[in-house]
């Protein structure tokens, strides 16, 4: 039977290989599914992977994508490297949302061209005072954070519908539950005329080497990685796993919080019950494919658009249904997962002994 | 005071496929497992349910029909997690959203369909008991079922030499595999009964509870069900009534409406969530009471070797 | 040992590796091999030339057996009066935010000069895109704001609503109605009204108590508000929200129900009344003729039972004969314009008269209505 054996060295080739098989391995269901439902698999390969970067305007589509994936992954890798589970990176995102709706709320047509930094550091603040919660639940309390940061993603849900529903609702828009239209200085600078892709790109691009600094150059990303993978060992080195955790937690969850607030002065302009779409589960997705390393997580998260477009494409163009594109993000992960063991472990086809040992 | 009994049923009625599922993730996590895909595998239980209910006309064949694609995802869940290592958290979370897509995917054809009539079931005599009858007497049979679950999984784990394994390996899989346990066949056996469990409470809500085929329509009762496991500290009892008591909230929320009462509907829906983070918390401040009530070995992986 | 790693050892762990994994998939796939999904998503049409190319994006699931549904048919149905010289495709789960932007503008870019938004979150989306393409004619369905090439459109669902409180009334044992309500919006608030203002006529005293969910579409939660109503002793339910969950479980209790924007009468045998339909197909062939004559015009349309966008079909057998007749004479009424639902004297639930007698309301009215009228129980959420 199969059986996995431990190697001594983790396997480089295997570090570098694993996405790929497990990328070929999805692609490979893919087409088999296109197949299967009558469907020219060509044509989904290229609206996934071809169409949505073939021209600007597409591009600009995907940057939006990709900005938001890509800030909360970068939390979420430094967050998981450091062994510190923030599941709750949606809820995150949702108060970044809130508190740049706040504060673009206040803001009017005369208002300086400076306010959307102030709505940037406003959500920011607002996403680390949400993951600061869930640091605090477990340093006080020793609560598991998993728990806690997921269940403060309905508690955030609600705290957004109760917003939109009561205090900061439209006066003029009819009862909707959602508030006004934000005055046009709160609207972050697009890049291109004539595109949706904004600087939020910019500051995705500028956290990127950021956080791959902090994390490899600096001695407190030093720390935190040992926190992570030899928590004994760093506590002997007199690392204070508390300081670990709230950075963890406070990094996450700011950077989660600045995607909301991007979201908000970016593509919504407003705030309704429809911001929270997914962003903070789909980035753990895009932190574990990308390695959890900065870099990994700019293609993951590529990757990650270009499959949610591409999954919508097909829908609009080929009539498939949305549902499979999380199917094969699932897929993606799940083959991901599993190539990785290859890394550590080498698979092994072991005869059973004659005499079964105990 | 009819309304307070008539909550009371809706109560149960509504908490009873929370019960369900989060039994089955209780002996998940009474292993050491932790499956943070339960959402999904309950998608796929109740179209996989929902779907045989259709074909075959039977309910009891849709709750197997449920129950064994549970089971099957459970344990491809644990085979990845149990034997390949992949860490828990993540492939939980894969699992929930391919299950989601998955479901909905298969589930295309079955949005517009109705199954067919179904007697109702019925204790005779029993539910013509004022005030408790229509409370207590006229649900489902799954409803009891789950109770006698709640017994059973109980009996298993305190009164049984199995269960007394299984705890063991929860706290400590070395010590258990030094003894001599397979630690890893035992957890995927574990995995793969919640899995069951879970899968069967997904039938039922597309079955019994509300008997249409709907894409998302677990609507976040698989997380539900992760927070009522460790608000229960992990025991079967407290479970069952801990989810009558969240299905209670919801009930309460809509009645309250229906009287005209005006608090903000926000507050009611996000109370559980809250109990759930209150009982974390008061729960896990004291180390010693985390070590009587959470399973040691929770979301660590185990190698025979090490 | 560390280059025993070669090429075969690597293809070896690579295959071993794939038949696990499509075991996994496989797995997961054996058990559930109910139906091929092929016939709703074949319905995307990818059709021969035609003159014109509409799209329709929609908010929910096709299968709704509601809502989206009823937009479906009607396209179905328009495309094919307008005798093959339209053709049209859909997008469905399309989610009222950032998103909807994307989907709108790729069918402004694939070619279509006729899109539809079948959904009030669409609005500034649509007007974003709108700006872009002026050759581009947008249709936003329950909207309240236009351009020189996105009109709006929508139905006067209270007069359903109206017709079937009136057997509602008629039927009401314990005199007290439920409404499971979707968004507190004016036009759901004018529906509710407009189901007691209906009730009213056969039981003057009946109450109506209404249950939020907060979402146009969500089966366990509509169930359940549905359940708590029917446990406070009302005998027919009616819904604005778009699945036929609460007609369900008022079958499943003993109750009466209705069907609501589609025909839902197979889902409730015994419970089911009337269902209060929309039939969007009059509006989109007008619309889709309007663009091929070159006719189209940015104004605000609102059609009811007089333009055959709205009815109560279905009646069942136990409603009587001559609460029948009262219905086939109300539609009668609205069709000649004779009788109106929202006609003096109305009063408030504070008993305020907010129409006094014989005067009918006004669109403006109607449209930002913000009160309960007498005989709703409660208070709407969050309004002042």
């Amino acid at each position: 039977m199969l059986d996995l054996e431990p190697r001594a060295e983790p396997s480089r080739a295997m570090t570098l290989l694993s996405p790929v098989f497990a990328l070929i391995f999805t692609l490979l269901v893919c087409v088999s599914m296109f197949l299967w439902l009558g469907k020219d698999p060509w044509q989904g390969l290229e609206l996934f992977f071809v169409e949505p970067l073939s021209s600007p305007r597409a591009l600009a589509e995907l940057s939006l994508k990709v900005v938001p994936l890509l800030l909360i992954g970068l939390g979420l890798a430094l967050s998981f490297r450091t062994n510190v589970w923030n599941i709750g990176a949606e809820g995150q995102f949702i108060l970044g949302a809130i508190g740049a709706g706040g504060v673009a709320l206040l803001a009017s047509e005369r208002t300086s061209a400076w306010v959307v930094l102030a709505l940037l550091l406003a959500g920011t603040a607002a996403g680390m005072l949400w993951g600061g919660l869930v640091a605090w639940c477990r340093d006080r309390f020793n609560a598991n954070e998993i728990l806690v940061s997921l269940m403060l993603v309905y508690i955030a849900e609600q705290l957004l519908s109760y917003l939109v529903h009561g205090p900061w609702k439209d006066p003029q828009g009819f009862n909707f539950p959602q508030t006004i239209t934000f005055a046009t200085p709160t609207e972050i600078p697009r890049l291109f005329t004539g595109s949706r892709a904004n600087a939020g790109m910019l500051v995705a691009a500028l956290a990127v080497p950021l956080v791959w600094l902090y994390l490899f150059r600096t001695h407190g990303g030093f720390r935190l990685q040992l926190s992570g993978l030899a928590p004994h060992a760093a506590r002997y080195a007199g690392f204070s796993a508390r300081r670990s955790l709230w950075t963890a937690c406070l990094i996450s969850g700011g950077l989660a919080g600045l995607a909301g607030a991007l979201e908000v002065s970016g593509p919504l302009g407003q705030l309704t019950t429809h911001v929270p779409v997914g962003y903070g589960f789909a980035a753990i997705i895009v932190a574990f494919v990308g390695r959890l390393h900065p870099a990994g997580v700019v293609a993951a998260s590529v990757l990650m658009s270009l499959l949610t477009i591409g999954g919508e494409l097909c829908q609009s163009r080929m009539g498939l249904p949305k549902s499979l594109t999380a199917v094969f993000q699932g897929l993606l992960l799940i083959a991901l997962l599993a190539c990785d063991t290859l890394i550590h472990n080498r698979l092994k086809l072991v005869r059973t002994a004659r005499a079964p040992a105990r | 005071m009819d309304a307070v009994f008539l909550l009371l049923g809706a109560s149960i009625d509504a908490g009873t496929a929370l019960a369900l599922a989060s039994l089955g993730l209780l002996l998940n996590e009474r292993a050491g497992v932790l499956n943070l895909g339960a959402e999904g595998i309950m998608l796929v239980a109740a179209i996989a349910g929902f779907a045989t209910a259709f074909h075959t006309g039977s309910d009891v064949v849709a709750f197997f029909a449920g129950a064994l694609a549970g089971a099957a995802l459970a344990a491809a869940f644990g085979v990845l997690v149990i034997w390949l290592h992949t860490n828990q958290y993540a492939t939980g979370l894969a699992l929930s959203l391919f299950g989601a897509g998955f479901s909905a995917f298969v589930g295309i054809d079955y949005t517009q369909v109705k199954l067919s009539e179904r007697t109702p079931f019925t204790l005779p005599g029993l539910q013509d008991i004022p005030a408790l009858g229509p409370a207590l007497f006229r649900h489902h049979y799954l409803v009891y079922l789950a109770v006698a679950l709640a017994a059973a999984v109980s009996w298993f784990l305190f009164r049984t030499r199995a269960g007394l394994v299984l705890r063991a390996i929860g706290e400590s899989p070395e010590s258990a595999h030094a003894l001599g346990y397979p630690v890893r066949r035992i957890r995927l056996a574990a995995v793969a009964t919640g899995g069951a469990l879970s899968g069967l409470a997904g039938a039922f809500i597309s079955v019994v509870y509300t008997p249409l085929w709907v894409e998302g329509m677990i609507a976040g009762k698989g997380w539900i069900a992760l927070a009522l496991t460790t608000f229960a500290t992990w025991r079967p009892w407290r479970v069952l009534l801990g989810a009558y008591l969240f299905g209670g909230v919801t009930m309460l929320q809509l009645h309250l409406q229906g009287e005209g009462v005006a608090l903000p509907i926000q507050l009611l829906t996000l109370l559980p969530y809250l109990a759930t983070i209150v009982v974390l918390v008061l729960i896990s401040r004291d180390q010693k009471w985390i070590v009587v009530n959470m399973p040691a070995s929770l979301g660590k992986p185990f190698s025979p070797r090490t | 040992m560390m280059h025993r790693s070669s090429i075969r050892k690597l293809a070896r762990e690579l295959a071993l590796l794939v038949s696990c994994a499509a075991a996994f998939g496989c797995k997961g796939g054996s058990d559930k091999e109910a139906a091929k999904p092929a016939s709703s998503i074949a319905a995307a049409t990818t059709p021969e030339a035609t003159a014109l190319k509409a799209a329709f994006a929609y908010v929910g699931p096709v299968g709704d057996a509601g809502w989206t549904f009823a937009h479906d048919s009607a396209r179905k149905a328009a495309a094919a009066a307008t005798a093959g010289k339209v053709s049209s495709s859909f997008v469905e789960n399309v989610p009222e935010a950032a998103d909807a932007e994307r989907v709108i503008r790729d069918m402004a870019e694939q070619g279509n000069k006729l899109i539809f938004g079948t959904t009030f979150g669409y609005m500034e989306p649509m007007l974003k895109v709108a700006k872009d393409y002026p050759d581009v004619k947008f249709e936003h369905a329950t909207g309240y704001k236009t351009a020189p090439n996105l009109r709006t459109y929508d139905s006067k669902t209270y007069e359903g609503a109206y017709m079937a409180g009136v057997v509602a009334g008629a039927m009401t044992k314990t005199k007290t109605i439920g409404v499971v309500a979707s968004i507190p919006i004016p036009e759901v608030i004018r529906n509710i009204n407009s189901f007691t203002l209906g009730a009213q006529r056969h039981a003057p005293d009946v109450k109506t108590k209404v249950v939020w969910v907060n979402k146009w579409f969500d089966p366990p939660k509509e169930a359940e508000a549905a359940q708590a109503l029917l446990n406070q002793s009302a005998d027919v339910l009616m819904q604005n929200t778009d699945s036929s969950a609460v007609l369900q479980t008022a079958e499943k209790a003993g109750k009466l129900g209705f069907g609501w924007d589609s025909d839902m009468s197979k889902f409730g045998p015994k419970a089911h009344l009337g269902s209060a339909i929309i039939n969007w197909t009059p509006y989109y062939t007008k619309a889709m003729n309007d663009v091929l004559s070159g006719t189209w015009k940015p104004t605000q349309t609102w059609w009811g039972v007089k333009e055959g966008a709205i009815d109560l079909v279905s009646l069942a057998d136990q409603v009587p004969a001559e609460v029948k007749t009262e219905i086939a004479t109300l539609k009668a009424g609205l069709k000649d314009e004779s009788f109106a639902v929202w006609k003096g004297p109305i009063v408030d639930q504070a008993g305020k008269e907010v129409l006094k007698a014989g005067e009918v309301a006004k669109p403006e009215f109607l449209l930002g209505l913000n009160f309960y009228v007498k005989g709703v129980e409660g208070k709407i959420p969050s309004g002042k």
